[in-house]
């Protein structure tokens, strides 16, 4: 093998510059990267995935001039762990209800300053005070939906209890619950009577046990696919959230959606604005934009679940609004419960649910 | 070649980049998490920097080995049919003729193109109630049935009931076995070829036939490659959660999936951290032992 030192000085001040210049680019490129975000003509955003209409975005920028950065997230933890060490560059995010309360508690998030959104006046009373969220400070009400039981018309007649998928074994070996601690829990709670956020160690050990003994009974946990198997024809009774269900239904007319009576965990989503948000005014633009009440009704009716903002409702599709799997009937949204942050408690759930999974 | 003592600074020119790449992702994130196994958590899952074992303690419970034992369990089954089915498959590739070799390592290296997640589906899409096998299987039977009825016995069958190949424990491991295939042949395959086929052709001379051949000759000979290839698949697999998760039943949770929880919804690292250094310990042990063992093979062998 040739000797280095045959190289020449060449090679060796080419691999000198190529090293400075690597250098150099990667603090310039972070230095433009930073620049970047905090523009006069961009927003950021940071939103599910398919949570937004087919031309909100487009109708915005055209409005006011102002971009749109607009990346998504696949669950609330992966955004949650992205904010634990400061707020990475977001002015906008959409968090969900016990999301908003872990924040909140977290010193997180900036309060809602009402003057500058005058679009908040088309939001329904209804959400205006939220337990997550007393007065209603730091978020604005977006979408909200249900979980329920989607199931097949053919062969498994309308569920009206949580028993049908707690503690019967009538439709054993076709059942799939969602692969979700929380709501599976707080759906087992319910189902016992108990409150949907309990921290009382009896009331999960309950829960757990129930769960346990119908273990034998079910297929799978599904974290996000249950209504896939369902029209798969792989299970027949699925706990799923409505706007999934809904979108299997439109494929395939002998499936169902239905909330049983004791009713269920209603989750509500809201614009928030992260503390630390580079584009302060521009988050503003963004939210009252988004409340507008045809902008509104335009992403309602292309993600088909239920808006908050009462303006809106006039525009929406009729078919969605009369449809109880989207807009739930008030007597059952008077039994149905929102999850909040249970604190401390978490680690019990979550040892329930190991126990659950390794019995 | 020229020995690095004479060139020290070319040495460490070229060591450099790898090495500062090796240390800062991977040494210092694996300190980190290290640190946080002995941290605390926040009441809304931040990391409160402490000292304190109660992670490690939450860890040794006995639901979390069971978990852990049930895994590692998994993971044998997983070698051992990796191994049934790779190695003959790297010998077949080894003894080739030569213009056949690498078209068919290229055969076993394709699948890796493709993305884990999507080739997991794929498997969903085979194994499924209403699934390619229980369309091939449907296929056949009606076609027996259809004999069957010629000869007027068309009753014999009955009608077709699909088989409940998914979301259970035999579709995770068909999962494990097929992605972590490539990482037994690779090393065996390598044994093998660097192998001198002139011990094999000495013993067939010798009189010992295939079969003694293979037990007492080849096997010991291609040991460092299946010793490798066996490790690597048993370490990838126990700390599997894709395929668990999304071929698996009720009853199929790894540990991979419990570690993966504690980092997501269960906003717990700390714990997270916990478990999977308990693994990593575990992990360095075996690997101490087998190093200590080679050891003292090549001391005994130089005596």
């Amino acid at each position: 093998m040739r000797s280095i030192r045959n190289w020449g000085g060449d090679r060796r001040a080419f691999l000198k510059g190529s090293g400075a210049a690597a250098v150099a680019l990667s603090f310039g490129g972070g230095a433009v990267h930073r620049g970047a975000l905090a523009q006069s003509d961009q927003v950021n955003v940071y939103n599910w995935d398919t949570y937004i209409g087919d031309a909100t975005l487009k109708t915005f920028t055209e409005s006011s001039g102002i971009a749109v950065q607009y990346d998504l997230y696949a669950n609330l933890e992966e955004m949650y762990a992205k904010f634990q060490e400061g707020n990475p560059g977001y002015d906008v995010i959409f968090p969900s209800d016990y999301m908003i309360e872990t924040m909140i508690k977290a010193d997180m998030l900036e309060e809602i300053d009402r003057s500058r959104v005058p679009n908040f006046a088309n939001i329904d009373q209804n959400f205006l005070d939220p337990s997550f969220d007393p007065g209603c400070k730091y978020n604005v009400p977006y979408f909200w939906g249900s979980v329920g039981i989607g199931y097949r018309k053919s062969k498994v007649e309308k569920p009206d209890s949580w028993k049908v998928v707690f503690d019967s074994d009538q439709y054993a070996g076709r059942i799939a619950l969602l692969a979700d601690a929380r709501f599976v829990l707080a759906l087992a709670l319910m189902y016992l009577g108990h409150s949907a956020n309990s921290t009382s160690a009896e009331e999960i050990a309950a829960a757990r046990d129930l769960l346990i003994k119908q273990k034998k009974h079910l297929k799978a946990f599904v974290p996000d696919s249950g209504q896939d198997m369902l029209i798969a024809g792989d299970v027949d009774v699925v706990m799923e959230w409505n706007g999934d269900v809904l979108k299997v239904m439109a494929e395939d007319d002998d499936l169902s959606y239905a909330v049983p009576n004791e009713g269920s965990v209603v989750w509500v989503d809201g614009l928030c604005i992260p503390k630390g948000a580079p584009n302060l005014d521009n988050a503003y633009k963004f939210i009252n934009h988004v409340q507008d009440a045809k902008v509104n009704a335009e992403i309602a009716n292309t993600i088909h679940y239920a808006t908050a903002n009462k303006a809106a409702r006039e525009f929406v599709d009729p078919a969605d609004l009369n449809n109880p799997a989207v807009y739930l009937p008030d007597e059952i949204v008077a039994k149905c419960q929102s999850l909040i942050d249970v604190g401390e408690a978490l680690k019990l759930y979550d040892e329930a649910w190991t126990a659950i999974q390794a019995a | 070649m020229e020995s690095w003592r004479r060139n020290k600074l070319a040495f460490a020119i070229l060591t450099l980049p790898p090495s500062a790449w090796l240390v800062v992702f991977f040494t210092l994130p694996l300190v980190i998490v290290w640190l946080y196994s002995f941290a605390e958590r926040g009441p809304q899952g931040q990391i409160l920097l402490a000292f304190t074992f109660a992670n490690y303690d939450r860890a040794l419970e006995w639901i979390h080995l069971s978990i852990i034992w049930k895994s590692v369990w998994i993971a044998a089954i997983t070698t051992t049919l990796c191994f049934v089915i790779g190695f003959p498959l790297a010998m077949g590739i080894a003894f080739a003729p030569r213009r056949f070799k690498n078209p068919l390592l290229l055969l076993v290296v394709l699948p890796f193109w493709t993305n884990l997640l999507i080739r997991t589906y794929a498997w969903i899409a085979v194994l499924r109630t209403r699934g390619f096998l229980n369309f091939g299987l449907e296929w056949l039977h009606d076609q027996v049935a259809g004999a069957l009825a010629l000869v007027g016995l068309s009753d014999l069958l009955g009608p077709f009931q699909p088989l409940e190949l998914l979301y259970n424990q035999y579709a995770v491991i068909i999962g494990l076995v097929y992605v972590h295939l490539p990482f037994l042949v690779l090393p065996v395959y390598a044994t093998l070829e660097k192998l001198d086929k002139a011990y094999l052709e000495a013993a067939l001379d010798l009189g010992a036939g295939q079969w003694r051949m293979l037990w007492t000759v080849t096997i010991p000979l291609a040991l460092p490659g299946i010793v490798s290839g066996c490790l690597l698949v048993s370490i990838l697999s126990l700390g599997s959660f894709l395929t668990p998760d999304l071929l698996g039943g009720t009853d199929s949770a790894m540990i991979g999936n419990l570690i993966a929880r504690q980092f997501s919804s269960s906003r717990d690292w700390p714990f997270g951290a916990a478990l999977s250094f308990l693994l990593l310990y575990a992990t360095f042990l075996i690997l101490w032992v087998r190093a200590a063992q080679a050891g003292r093979s090549t001391a005994s062998e130089a005596a």
